[in-house]
């Protein structure tokens, strides 16, 4: 998405981009960011929290007025509404998995030479 | 305050242990172009895009590659489809499509007078490996419909 905006901008049209990979999103360099800190799939609030919602569209709006400059980012001050700490599991490989993902990385590869192969 | 997530290492590291010989190479860039926004924000149409597909997956053509899609915002089913992203599958859900997509949360904005209005459609653009099918394929199409809409800027939420 990141490259969208940048694309967009290039052509005229000002973007804002309300994510929380902020390190992917701060690597490629986009005009203006607002960081929500929550898990990966729901950048613009927690579900079912119409209130939190809206508090960070009026964020995400307040930033496409008023950055001034490229690589603009704020963090929303919105905290994610659960004691449980997901931070620590999203894609972390525990060493009783390895073996489990090499098999399936081997099957993967498989499945796409198949795909592959003529006829 | 707590650390952020280091999505970049936690890729790498999860593609290592499936065995992929060579890492993946995130867009990166010295140079960031920065458009102004050209009239105040309460006069301004904002565009909605997002990562998500059809519920329906409408968006594949008949050799599975998947394409830019839209729909009207006064349409915007309740649920889209997520599965095929990369998104915390054990810490949360995306059964709520403003979530990640956030029409009602501008719609109410708009109602306040914060900003203008909303663009009639919002648009899906595919995640994908290919960095130069986004680039030359995808991005191009988004602007076309954004400007088709007559929006003054756009608000991208990736899942």
């Amino acid at each position: 998405m990141s490259l969208v905006a940048r694309h967009l901008e290039a052509n005229g049209m000002p973007t804002v981009i309300v994510g929380s990979a902020r390190d992917i999103v701060e690597y490629c360099g986009v005009p203006r960011f607002l960081f929500t800190d929550f898990p990966l799939g729901n950048p613009c609030g927690p579900p079912g929290r119409r209130d939190l919602q809206r508090v960070i569209a009026g964020q995400a709006l307040d930033l496409l007025g008023s950055a001034r400059a490229p690589r603009t980012i704020k963090r929303s001050e919105v905290v994610w509404p659960s004691d449980d700490d997901w931070r620590p599991r999203y894609g972390r490989v525990k060493p009783e998995e390895i073996e489990r993902l090499r098999k399936l990385g081997e099957e993967r590869r498989e499945r796409q030479a198949q795909s592959k192969k003529p006829g | 305050m707590t650390e952020t997530v280091r999505y970049m290492e936690r890729t790498r590291d999860y593609y290592r242990a499936l065995g992929y010989p060579s890492d993946y190479v995130w867009a990166h860039f010295d140079d960031v172009t920065f458009a102004r926004l050209d009239k105040p924000l309460s006069q301004a149409r904002i565009g909605l895009v997002t990562t998500a597909s059809p519920p329906d997956l409408g968006n594949r053509d008949a050799s599975g590659q998947r394409r830019v899609w839209s729909e009207a915002i006064s349409a915007a089913p309740a649920k889209l489809f997520t599965d095929n992203l990369a998104w915390d599958k054990e810490s949360t859900h995306t059964d709520d499509r403003a979530s990640f997509l956030p029409v009602e949360a501008l719609q109410e904005r708009m109602a306040e007078g914060m900003v203008g209005g909303l663009a009639e459609r919002f648009h899906g653009v595919p995640t994908e490996y290919s960095q130069r099918k986004t680039m030359e394929i995808d991005a191009p199409q988004v602007l076309e419909r954004l400007r088709a809409d007559g929006a003054d800027a756009a608000l991208l939420s990736p899942l």
